[in-house]
């Protein structure tokens, strides 16, 4: 055990926000920066969206067309797997249900699970049915205001449910899979899955 | 058991860190001087971890500059408190002569300065990235003593603070100034500058740097430390007045201007 | 040195403040090591290079190409290592 320091105490929750905090976390009223790399700068006139399935056969928006998408918004809780939990966040996008719909009738086919690939580099995998069923959009706007580029803009993937690290920035495709394959920080040892609930921080965690 | 390797090479672990003196430094930063066993020493510039553990387990680690020498006797780090920070606001504040914590280092070779590595030295700091440029001043000062190396040596300090009272080491500086006029040291006050201050008001900027650093044929060794958006403006602007970019390291402390 | 609330530019530090994390690996302190970008083949000190994402572990980037040459984390259970992005990394022994 390691030497304990008297009168440390650290970040503590109370009463009042406990409850609503997954295991391990704390409250900010912060909204914490955290990159794998350096902001993309992708213009509106650049970005757009594919969804792409095993076979290759992809379906894609440009900003106009995707923004001509029916629209969803939410109000929800965001947890990151470094502790920091913030509450009440108000997100507007497309939802990931509308985009497979979309999809499907252009001949692109679902499969269970998805990687999220994101201008940078970045990737992370989420198995479909945690993105269906009003659990994740592709979300570009924030508290009213369009996505700011180091929060993500100009869209990020959002699924609220899981570790944020899950809820990619800057998404530019979901690419269909037949298996769950690692991303970019699953394949450096955090867990496959990322239910905070549960505190599925890394791998091996039940 | 003491390892005869260098710094650099040794292994690095956890040791226990024993609090023997603090110093009140500014309303906002503390130096805690410690007892550490088996100190193994370290470089000017370099840094320790340091981690707290409550009754319960729970477990914070931060990173802090040394701020003491090398041949001090003592390790001493200075902390600035910063308003959400979970450690520098026990450290600045609950802890007490005689508390311990844990400390791995030291680490960090890349931000080093030794005499042997020559100079003219040019040190740009911003706030609390003061730490680790007061650790080569004083290694400096408590190694080169005769004058004729001094010369050969110079040292250029160009300290950007808030406000006066922010200063950190303000009257060590200032005696050390004194007594050696191969080192300058040459402060900005961004925010609340004195009443009767004749000096910069601003923030580091290329005319500054003109005014203040070695025209680079001189080829200053540069260390710049502090906040991230001080750092980076340096860096180029150095780099843009033909300083060699191979003799400019710098340690961003990240936006919030803590390490 | 932790990452917290900042913008977008500002959110990268030094390779220098990956040192405690990667010094559980190398057993030496690493940011005095050399290392060669497999992307474009420059060569840096790993305290040089541009270290993103700290709390989660470090992703170490080129200066040059913004390649990750290295990334590390620390689980529970495991600390971590991906060096494929670096041709090479040659640490000196003093």
């Amino acid at each position: 055990m390691a030497l304990i320091s008297r009168g440390f105490r650290g970040r503590r929750p109370d009463n009042a926000t406990a409850d609503r905090l997954p295991p391990g976390q704390y409250e900010t009223k912060d909204f914490p920066v955290l990159s794998a790399g350096p902001t993309p700068r992708t213009s509106l006139a650049q970005w757009d969206f594919v969804l792409r399935d095993t076979d290759g056969v992809t379906v894609r928006w440009n900003w106009d067309e995707f923004s001509a998408l029916p629209r969803t918004s939410l109000t929800t809780d965001i947890h990151c797997v470094t502790k920091w939990s913030k509450f009440g966040t108000r997100w507007e996008g497309v939802s990931v249900d509308t985009l497979v719909g979309e999809a499907a009738k252009r001949g692109v086919a679902a499969t269970a699970y998805v990687m999220a690939m994101s201008d940078g580099g970045y990737t992370t995998n989420v198995p479909v049915a945690d993105l269906t069923q009003g659990k994740g959009m592709i979300a570009f706007i924030y508290e009213g205001e369009p996505l700011d580029p180091e929060h993500g803009g100009p869209a990020r993937l959002l699924v609220p449910h899981l570790y944020f690290w899950k809820s990619a920035k800057w998404v530019r495709e979901l690419r269909f899979m037949q298996t769950d394959q690692a991303g970019f920080w699953e394949s450096l040892g955090y867990h496959m899955y990322g239910d905070p609930w549960r505190e599925q921080r890394y791998t091996g965690d039940p | 058991m003491t390892s005869t390797a260098t710094p650099a090479a040794r292994r690095v672990a956890w040791r226990p860190a024993t609090v023997a003196q603090i110093i009140e430094e500014t309303p906002t930063a503390r130096t805690l001087v410690l007892d550490v066993q088996d100190w193994p020493g370290h470089r000017a510039g370099q840094h320790v971890d340091v981690r707290l553990t409550a009754e319960d387990g729970y477990q914070a680690q931060r990173s802090y500059s040394i701020a003491s020498a090398p041949r001090d006797v003592a390790l001493a780090l200075t902390v600035e408190r910063l308003e959400d920070g979970e450690i520098s606001s026990y450290l600045c504040g609950d802890v007490r002569v005689g508390d311990r914590f844990e400390l791995r280092g030291p680490v960090g070779g890349y931000f080093v300065w030794d005499v042997d590595d020559g100079g003219p030295l040019l040190l740009v700091a911003g706030g609390s990235g003061i730490v680790p440029l007061m650790a080569m001043l004083r290694h400096r000062a408590s190694s080169v003593t005769d004058e004729s190396t001094r010369r050969a040596l110079p040292a250029r300090l160009l300290y950007s603070s808030r406000r006066w009272s922010d200063v950190i080491y303000r009257d060590e500086l200032e005696r050390l100034v004194a007594s050696d006029p191969t080192v300058q040291v040459t402060h900005t006050i961004t925010r609340e500058p004195p009443q009767d201050w004749t000096g910069f008001r601003r923030r580091i900027d290329r005319a500054m740097l003109v005014d203040v650093a070695w025209p680079p044929d001189e080829r200053p060794r540069a260390y710049i430390c502090g906040p991230t958006p001080l750092v980076e403006t340096v860096a180029s602007e150095l780099a843009a007045l033909g300083h060699e970019p191979a003799f400019i390291r710098t340690e961003r402390f990240g936006p919030t201007g803590n390490p | 040195m932790t990452a917290n609330a900042g913008t977008s530019d500002n959110m990268r530090l030094d390779g220098n403040a990956a040192a405690g994390l990667l010094s559980e690996i190398f057993a030496r302190d690493v940011t005095v090591a050399r290392a060669t970008c497999a992307g474009c083949g420059r060569a840096d000190s790993i305290g040089g290079l541009h270290l993103y994402a700290q709390d989660m572990g470090a992703v170490l980037r080129c200066p040059g190409c913004t390649a990750v040459v290295v990334r590390a984390t620390r689980t529970t259970t495991h600390l971590w290592i991906d060096a494929t992005g670096a041709r090479w990394i040659a640490m000196p022994l003093t």
